[in-house]
């Protein structure tokens, strides 16, 4: 018989659940321009609080003698030859807009 | 020839050579088999005339004795891989309509290499998920039903988020399968659907025309039906371009020469921390007889320690939702994909991303965002960087000592579809396969047994960068000794 993925780690969870405000999730939807509808925001809400709560575990190491890693790659970012290998190909940089019009994206106008 | 479905790739390859049978016939069985395991939802699109066409031309050179090392197999593609003039849209509304102009680096290859498309595969929508139900697709059904026990008669995951390609491998809709894993999305559903799946080193394979979902994280690998097939498929999908700046300029071993070469003398670590409070006895069986199972073909097993394999989940759910909601901006209703109109360029961009993301995609874009907002970049980011670091030096000490690491592939047997879970439960099918994907490292799952259920379980192995012939190499050992030869019930025949 399968144990339930949940009993396997209740040992390890961290508890303690973070509380978020009720802004939270409306300013971090603004910043991701996401629309969140109203009634989805406190559900929301309380999973990003116990996703949250649940890395908090991390703060249990040490790390401030530790090296951030952002690549595992080891190699710095390789230059190559500065010249034209692709482009000049409006149709195709194009084809996929939802609204063009003479080799141009069209979008809401944001100058008044 | 009789049964074309049961030939592996490598088989299948022999009998083109031999005259045994026609790449065009070989396609065609697999777009029957296709039609007649549609229930399961593994395809979003079939490309049947492009196969037909593909296939023709296979036989052509092959009659001219040019075929290419994949000429004429049928394979499926999961939906993250962008295919020049057919639809791509990662399983997720927001890139309905979507047609790349580009081919993916890895698919050419398997093109270049004579391979024939049938069709684009479901997946997991942006491949964040891990039982293929945050499609847009709807869910995938894993070929595979219980036996015994109280999963009996109930529909089951394939797993994620390569599951549609995990699922048409079992159900035999398709002969090899080109994953993405970012997480453990081509191991876990390959342990689920009892077949093999290799994440490589990262680099290994470009991520050119693969839609990103964690860049630093991300990358192509086969799955396949056993290991001799994987070695060729990873042979042909690997190699450097110049299109990915994080591709590696390595020379791939020859892994079709490793199938063979045993694993007399080799060390194998048995990582400490990979032992669970309540682990699933089955699981320990299982983990112990392929300790067994290499001693007897001369490995030394030794016990070592990860210390930082428990921070290794939490860790990685920052930087991938980090990473994702970076990469996800793109998406924004002015260059593809769908668009809702708004009165203001915000309010498009909020409303197009608000209809055409699902709940999943949302949360974790919420959440990535969050950790890189000002005041909490340093507490959560840069603090998963560094616990990422901790992680990658326990790795790198216990590669002085091993060659190799044995794990299992996941904590459970596939579960049901539609299994109510909290994001965080289902985060944790990840916690074998997570490790590898942080340090960059290769692994494989391979199909070592049933669970008393009679579903598939799979044990895996961690190899240093760049050491896939080691992970071919004991993943041939396994094959053999488990002797696995279980075929779905959900299978066409």
């Amino acid at each position: 018989m399968l144990l339930p993925l949940q009993q396997l780690f209740v040992t390890r969870l961290v508890i303690r659940l973070m509380t978020i405000d009720k802004n939270t999730i409306p300013r971090i939807a603004r910043l991701a321009r996401l629309e969140i509808a109203l009634e989805r925001q406190s559900a929301l809400s309380e999973e990003l609080a116990s996703i949250l709560s649940w890395v908090e575990q991390l703060n249990a190491l040490d790390t401030a003698e530790v090296e951030p890693l952002a690549s595992v790659t080891g190699h710095d970012l390789p230059l190559r030859e500065d010249k034209v290998t692709t482009g000049n190909d409006p149709d195709a940089v194009l084809s996929n807009a939802p609204e063009k019009t003479s080799n141009f994206f069209v979008v809401p106008k944001v100058v008044e | 020839m009789s049964d074309l479905l049961s030939l592996t790739a490598v088989a299948a390859r022999s009998a083109l050579d031999k005259k045994e049978c026609s790449a065009s016939e070989l396609t065609a069985a697999y777009l029957k088999a296709i039609e007649d395991t549609a229930d399961n939802n593994a395809y979003v699109a079939i490309t049947a005339d492009k196969a037909t066409d593909m296939a023709k031309a296979s036989d052509a050179r092959l009659a001219k004795g040019e075929g290419g090392a994949l000429e004429g197999i049928p394979v499926g593609v999961k939906d993250m891989f962008c295919t020049k003039g057919v639809e791509t849209t990662a399983s997720s509304q927001i890139l309905k309509g979507f047609v790349p102009t580009y081919e993916s680096t890895v698919t050419s290859h398997l093109w270049a290499d004579g391979a024939v498309m049938l069709g684009k595969l479901n997946c997991d929508e942006f491949a964040m998920g891990s039982a293929n139900e945050t499609s847009a697709f709807g869910p995938v059904t894993n070929p595979w039903t219980a036996t015994n026990g109280d999963l009996m008669g109930k529909a089951l995951t394939p797993g994620g988020s390569s599951g549609g390609s995990a699922a048409a491998m079992a159900a035999r809709s398709c002969l090899l399968a080109p994953g993405t894993d970012t997480g453990g999305s081509i191991r876990q559903p390959a342990a689920f659907c009892g077949m093999v799946g290799l994440k490589p080193t990262y680099g290994r394979c470009s991520r050119r025309g693969i839609v990103a979902f964690a860049s630093s994280l991300d990358q192509a690998g086969p799955i396949t039906r056993d290991v001799a097939d994987c070695a060729l498929m990873m042979t042909s999908m690997a190699g450097h371009d110049e299109g990915d700046s994080t591709s590696i300029d390595a020379p791939m071993p020859d892994l079709m020469a490793a199938l063979s070469m045993g694993i007399k003398g080799m060390r194998i670590g048995i990582p400490d921390e990979y032992t669970l409070d309540g682990m699933n006895p089955e699981i320990v069986a299982l983990w112990e007889q392929g300790r067994a199972w290499l001693e007897d073909a001369g490995a030394s097993c030794v016990p070592v320690s990860l210390p930082h394999t428990q921070y290794a989940l939490p860790a990685y759910y920052i930087v991938a939702p980090a990473e994702a909601s970076s990469n996800l901006a793109r998406y924004d209703g002015v260059r593809y994909g769908q668009r809702v109109e708004g009165a203001t360029l915000d309010e498009m961009y909020a409303k197009t991303r608000g209809a055409g993301f699902g709940d999943e995609v949302k949360r974790r874009i919420l959440i990535g965002t969050y950790v890189l907002s000002a005041g909490y970049y340093d507490a959560y980011y840069i603090k998963a960087q560094q616990v990422r670091r901790l992680i990658q030096q326990d790795f790198l000490t216990v590669f002085e000592q091993v060659d190799a690491l044995l794990t299992p592939s996941t904590p459970t047997a596939a579960f049901p579809l539609g299994e109510k879970m909290d994001a965080v439960s289902m985060f944790l099918n990840d916690v074998f396969t997570v490790p590898a994907n942080l340090a960059g490292i290769p692994a494989i799952s391979v199909p070592s047994g049933l669970s008393s259920d009679g579903l598939p379980l799979g044990l895996q192995l961690i190899a240093p960068a760049l050491r896939e012939d080691t992970l071919i190499r004991g993943a041939a050992v396994i094959e053999k000794a488990a002797g696995f030869d279980h075929v779905a019930t959900g299978a066409a025949s």
